[in-house]
């Protein structure tokens, strides 16, 4: 598979910044809503409060009540409600508060918004990004902290995207915004403050591609959203021990785009799947499966997989060991290379 | 938009904000000195323990805590309108509601601490878990109130009280807008199911007013499901007792579910991690602050003589001692071991998630055999 092109640039002359991936959220809503008066920004809490990790502070005041609506409190209204709003050609941006409140909407998503293009044979588009904060390490009570996006992997005719950095954040949803097709936008909610620098002239990656965030001969490590940060920093201590490993950011989960991590395997004949979510029937298993069937000759051990575990997300004092750190991703590097 | 402060022509009273006891004609109670003693002791002991949730969250020992200031009477009053063969399904905000089923205070740190999600035993003590999902407890409810139906524990005549039953769900204005309280509501006027909807309309959802959720009062909302809607001063224990014990009589003598609006205010931001000053008037929280329902009672205990300055005294140094006793115990919590993460994520255990438990145990134990601590880079 081809490495995928970069993308041309927008038409922003803005300088050179230091953002977080909150402000990176922050500034796409705002040029996407500047660009396309039909994007509408909808959720609880969204508008005066500015949402309740702030991503869309400010927008409210600059666009009015008309363009970022503070919702009744019903997340099947609110994705039910922007199903029928992208269907009279608006391009509607729901905000679900955290992960584990996406339920009571599961079903507009599953039954409605994942099926309309197909059932109409294309006659019907439903431009629609739901975002979502997901992911544990906050230290949060019960449905605050999962990560339930295998869940809607699973289902055809949506795209599932995760953002891990501040650049990424920036790009990714403003071309998800753009997309006809639905796409759930998971956001690392634990790394919403964390910076980097953000050059809105440079090129970027189309919305569907993984990247290669940092090179290594020894073993292949590939995750997405929370989990590229804890295994970068893992592929920073592994250097110390010797070990080579190299990075990738899956970014889109579905659909996925595996060319770069079939690419990276064939050359370390290695591979380690990272992500919070539990591991049974999970994006990182469809991982697991593809490379071992596309990369099976070049393999020189069984693709190891890391996450939470099959059990629902214990509480805060216990997260630290749910969830996967750089020890336990160091670890399967290093049973990895002991095969 | 904002929240309002009037509760309109129908809202059932029976003290006034000044603590004047006023009559009504549906809803007179006959209560006794040492009962109303009771709810002021309630309220001001649940106030207290409230209030050190705030400060042990602001000194890092709570995660979060969801402050109950403002809506003591509305728990309480309904609270007390049970009997202990009834169920209660709480939303998060219930610590006066925990208090009145017999559930101490420090059983409600482990959810704030992160050391488990609720450590009562809700067959026990006749109160479920609290719940996060807005609005997911109402259809529960209904359930559980069918399931008092169908074994026959409504409408019994005869002077055993515990022969009849009936449960009480507990929701916000906010929670309203949600499908499972539609459907919860609709269910039980289908199966005439003997459930108490106690919807607290505090004002607001976080920083979305009453009128982001409905346009007509939300007791009217009843009639649609076709059960009566009642809406009650909220800041009036009296009131709320008196409004509840009818309900929860309809309920267990058969005659099918009932909504309450308990018009009440939330003095505190919606949690310990919510900054109300971005959508709330100040003038809004100091017109309330004169409807406090605990100065309210303590106004009628004093100018009716039933109560003494040694009496307000006393439940001041019990508010003390469970106040100590609360931050003793929060602080003094033990961590959960790693296996609590494995246990009982089935009955029938999963060989699934025991491989992983017995795996997850052998890393930890290879930690300690490298003589080096989890913080480095030994495996
Ligand atoms: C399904 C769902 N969506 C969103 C949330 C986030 N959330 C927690 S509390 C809250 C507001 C609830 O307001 P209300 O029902 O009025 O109850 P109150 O907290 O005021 O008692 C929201 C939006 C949630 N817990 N569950």
């Amino acid at each position: 598979m081809a490495a995928p092109t970069m993308e041309s640039t927008g038409s922003s002359t803005t300088p050179t910044q230091t953002i977080t991936i909150a402000k990176g959220l922050n500034n796409a809503l705002r040029n996407a809503m500047e660009r396309d008066p039909k994007v509408l920004v909808m959720g609880e809490d969204v508008g005066k409060l500015g949402g309740v990790f702030r991503v869309t502070d400010g927008l409210q005041k600059d666009f009015g009540e008309h363009r970022v609506l503070d919702t009744p409190l019903a997340e099947s209204g609110i994705i039910g409600t922007a199903i029928g709003l992208a269907m009279r050609g608006f391009r509607p941006v729901c905000e679900i508060q955290f992960d584990g409140f996406i339920f009571p909407g599961f079903d507009q998503i599953v039954s409605q918004l994942s099926k309309m293009h197909y059932r109409s044979q294309g006659k019907v588009k439903v431009p629609l990004v739901i975002r979502v904060p997901f992911g544990g390490g906050i230290g949060a009570v019960e449905h605050h902290s999962e990560s339930p996006e295998s869940l809607f992997a699973h289902v055809a005719g949506l795209k599932v995207v995760s953002c891990s950095n501040p650049v990424d954040a920036y790009w990714m949803l403003q071309q998800a915004i753009e997309s006809d097709d639905p796409v759930l936008f998971f956001e690392p909610k634990r790394r919403y403050w964390e910076k980097a620098e953000l050059d809105p002239t440079a090129e970027h990656l189309p919305l569907v591609s993984s990247a290669v965030l940092r090179t290594g001969s020894d073993v292949t490590v590939a995750t997405y959203g929370p989990m590229v940060k804890t295994c970068m920093d893992a592929a920073t201590a592994a250097e110390e021990d010797g070990n080579d490993v190299e990075v990738v950011d899956l970014r889109s989960l579905s659909p996925l785009d595996l060319g770069p991590v079939a690419e990276s395997v064939r050359r370390t004949g290695r591979l380690v799947v990272v992500s919070e979510s539990p591991p049974e029937s999970s994006v990182t298993s469809e991982v697991a499966t593809r490379i071992q069937q596309e990369c099976f000759y070049s393999l020189e051990a069984p693709v190891l997989r890391v996450n939470g575990f099959d059990t629902p997300y214990p509480p805060s004092k216990l997260e630290e060991g749910y969830l996967p750190d750089l020890d336990r991703v160091l670890d399967a590097v290093d049973r990895s290379l002991a095969y | 938009m904002r929240a309002t402060s009037e509760g309109g022509a129908d809202l059932v009273q029976l003290l006034t904000p000044e603590g004047q006891r006023v009559s009504h004609p549906d809803f007179d109670i006959d209560i006794t000195d040492e009962q109303l003693r009771g709810m002021y002791r309630d309220m001001v002991l649940v106030r207290r323990a409230d209030r050190e949730g705030n400060a042990l969250q602001r000194q890092g020992q709570l995660g979060i805590w969801v402050p109950l200031l403002g809506q003591e009477a509305a728990q309480i009053g309904a609270g007390r309108a049970m009997r202990p063969q009834d169920m209660a399904f709480p939303s998060y905000r219930e610590h006066g509601v925990a208090w009145c089923r017999g559930i101490d205070p420090t059983e409600l740190l482990g959810i704030f601490r992160g050391t488990d999600h609720g450590s009562w035993d809700p067959n026990e003590t006749g109160m479920s878990l609290y719940t996060i999902v807005i609005g997911n407890q109402c259809v529960n409810a209904t359930g559980y109130a069918m399931g008092q139906k169908f074994e026959g524990k409504v409408g019994n005549s005869g002077d055993d009280p515990a022969s009849n039953e009936a449960t009480m769900v507990f929701f916000g204005d906010g929670a309203t807008s949600q499908g499972d309280v539609h459907e919860g509501m609709v269910w039980a006027s289908v199966y005439d199911a003997p459930v108490v909807f106690f919807c607290q309309n505090n004002q607001w959802a976080i920083s979305e007013p009453t009128e982001r959720q409905s346009r007509v009062p939300l007791y009217e909302r009843a009639k649609g499901y076709g059960f009566p809607g009642i809406r009650v001063d909220g800041n009036d224990v009296l009131a709320t007792l008196a409004v509840s014990q009818w309900a929860m009589n309809e309920a267990r003598q058969g005659n099918g579910p009932l909504l309450i609006e308990a018009f009440t205010y939330r003095m505190d931001a919606h949690t310990t991690s919510d900054d109300a000053t971005r959508y709330r008037l100040d003038d809004e929280l100091e017109a309330w602050k004169l409807k406090d329902p605990i100065e309210r009672l303590r106004a009628h205990l004093l100018r009716e003589e039933i109560a003494d300055q040694e009496f307000f005294d006393r439940v001041d140094s019990e508010a003390d001692e469970l106040a100590a006793r609360f931050r003793e115990f929060c602080v003094n919590m033990p961590e959960p071991p790693p296996e609590r993460m494995f246990s009982a994520v089935y009955a029938e255990e999963s060989p699934v998630v025991a491989a992983q438990r017995e795996d997850y145990l052998n890393y930890l134990a290879g930690f300690a055999d490298s003589g080096h601590d989890t913080e480095g880079s030994v495996r």
